[in-house]
Parts: structure tokens; C-alpha cells; sequence
């Protein structure tokens, strides 16, 4: 592990120096596997948030109550410390940067890490595929990747990014706080151009089923909405 | 209802086993027929015991055990697995 830094007050970014890494696809995984000193073994898996670097993965793991993967991941371990990792991991899941059509991502929570990873290949490739961004979170305060999202959908060419409130909005919010609505994946904007877009939906396993709902019930195919649930409600 | 994750979570466990990315593999259920992704099996865990269900009729198609002495693997609720070539070049990248 060679870096740590917070990306809100739950949800840390972890850095990872791989031996023979051979890059990865957006949307990929890894699995972590810790031991205890009894022999009691954990698995967890955690979506890279990032293309590789050098060498170096990045996930971003959400600190559950009581997870003890994640509690150790963004509590105990420290920087130099050796992680047990495999991976990359599933080849269902990813986009294909070769493929033209637009991409609609709708995330729930920490569901944006892979989709983060998405963006993140489509901006250092340079790629101008449409893309467009819903991420649900509870308060403003829990816009994983907030900074960087905004500075990214500032940019020519960069993403469009829209921020859901299920709990608490920023006053300059016009859309009163609460759950996904049909209406927050399909605002009438123009932005495919008439091309079919590729749909990525990760989050909570209630958020993924509900936002699948609303996408086939907009007219989406079912073979155009790729899904990821990681447990929860 | 108990918690869930989906047959993306299945991807590390079947590494050991498959030579080609098992979780886009079409799996089909031997209860009621129905065809689908690996990736897209409703799963029940935690690891070391992964059951994957038929997102159709919810019962078992796959089970994937890890333990001290190896992994066992179960398809019994499975008919057939189909992997596509492009499975096969995705995992060979």
C-alpha cells in the first residue's frame, strides 16, 4: 500500500504498488483477501477506481458499520503495509472504449467507483464518446470524486455529471430530496444525439434493481443495461 | 430478505478454475430454463460459500465453496454453460 487519502468522511482511496500489473479494463476488479493471525480468512471485493498508473491500482473503499474488511482497509492498515490481492477481475461489467455509443452511468452511493474508473479512462484517453453521469448520494457531503467530477464536467468535451439528494440537497437544488425517479434518468435532453446509449448501473442492490426498472421502463434495452449490486439495501 | 450481490462477485472464485473469464459465460438453469449472463445470477454469500440463483425462479444454479482442502464446485442447478469467443479474447487481452 503506498497511499491513502479521504474522499469523504466514510470513504478512503487506497493506492496499490503491483507487481506485473498488465493494466486492467474500466469497470474491473479486484478481490482482497486479509488473514488473521488464527487463520481466519476474509474476501471482500472492490472495484478499481482508476487505470493503472505505472505499476500503481487504485480502489475506493466505503467504511461499513461493522465491515471488518473495510474497517480495517480504511482504519488499520498504513502505508507500506503488504495486502493480499487478485485480480483484475470480471469482464462482464466493463465498458469497451472502442464502442461509439453514448454511456449512461447511474450510480447509488459508492457504486461510482467503477463507473469513476470509466470516466477516468475516457478523459486520459481523450476519448469524446457522450457520456453522462447520475450519481444518487444521501448529502452533498458524500460526493465521492466531487472535486474532480466538476472540474471534469467544466471541461470541452468533458461529462455531464448530475448529483441526487435522497436526504439533504444544497439550497441551490431545485429537486427536492428523495429517491430515483424515472424522471432523474431521462431529462429530455438531447445529449445520445439519437444513438442507443450503453447503461452502467452500480450501487446498493435496491438502488440497481429500481434504476433498471426506470431504464427499461424509458425504452432502454435489457441487453444495453449491465449491472453491478454490492449487497445492502 | 437477505442481503445479495450479483455473479460479477463470482469472478474471482471461478479464476481458479476456468482458463477463460467464467462471469460472461450464458448459463443456463435447469429449473425453469431460463438463459442468462453468469455476472447477472442473483448471489448469496459470504465467501468462503457463493450460492448463485436464477434471477428468474431463484433457485440454485451455481455453488462455489472455498475450503482448507480445495474448492468445490457444484452445477448441478445448471444445464449448460455457453463461452462466447469473445469471452475468450476479453480474458486473453
Amino acid at each position: 500500500m503506498t497511499g491513502s487519502r479521504l474522499e469523504t468522511a466514510t470513504a478512503h482511496t487506497l493506492s496499490l504498488r503491483v507487481d506485473e500489473w498488465n493494466g486492467h479494463l474500466p469497470g474491473q476488479h479486484i478481490d482482497v483477501r486479509l488473514t488473521a493471525p488464527d487463520g481466519y480468512q476474509a474476501v471482500r471485493s472492490y472495484s478499481l477506481a482508476a487505470p493503472a498508473d505505472d505499476g500503481v491500482i487504485e480502489i475506493t473503499v466505503q467504511r461499513l458499520p461493522g465491515g471488518e474488511v473495510s474497517a480495517f482497509l480504511t482504519d488499520i492498515a498504513m502505508i507500506g503495509d503488504q495486502l493480499e490481492i487478485r485480480g483484475p477481475l470480471g469482464n462482464w461489467f466493463v465498458w469497451d472504449q472502442d464502442d461509439p455509443s453514448p454511456v449512461l452511468l447511474v450510480a447509488g452511493g459508492s457504486g461510482v467507483v467503477p463507473l469513476m474508473s470509466m470516466i477516468r479512462a475516457r478523459d486520459r484517453a481523450d476519448i469524446q464518446t457522450p457520456l453522462r453521469l447520475v450519481h444518487s448520494v444521501r448529502t452533498p457531503q458524500d460526493r465521492i470524486y466531487g472535486d474532480e467530477l466538476t472540474r471534469l464536467a467544466a471541461q470541452a468535451g468533458g461529462p455531464s455529471v448530475t448529483w441526487l439528494y435522497t436526504r439533504t440537497a444544497p439550497t441551490t437544488e431545485t429537486r427536492p430530496p428523495g429517491r430515483l425517479r424515472p424522471s432523474d434518468l431521462d431529462d429530455g435532453s438531447n445529449w445520445t444525439s439519437g444513438a442507443t446509449p450503453i447503461c452502467f448501473v452500480c450501487g446498493p442492490t435496491g438502488f440497481v434493481e429500481e434504476a433498471a426498472n426506470h431504464l427499461l421502463a424509458a425504452g432502454h434495452h435489457a441487453d444495453r443495461i449491465r449491472t453491478e449490486r454490492f449487497g445492502g439495501r | 430478505m437477505s442481503e445479495h450481490r450479483d455473479g460479477n462477485a463470482l469472478a474471482g472464485p471461478l479464476a481458479d478454475i476456468f482458463t477463460v473469464e467464467a462471469t460472461t459465460a450464458e448459463v443456463q438453469c435447469r429449473a425453469c430454463g431460463l438463459s442468462t449472463t453468469l455476472a447477472q445470477l442473483v448471489v448469496y454469500g459470504p465467501e468462503p460459500g457463493l450460492v448463485g440463483r436464477c434471477p428468474g425462479c431463484s433457485e440454485h444454479v451455481i455453488r462455489v465453496a472455498t475450503t482448507p482442502s480445495g474448492t468445490w464446485l457444484d452445477l448441478g442447478g445448471a444445464t449448460s454453460f455457453h463461452f462466447t469467443s469473445t469471452a475468450t479474447r476479453a480474458s486473453s487481452r
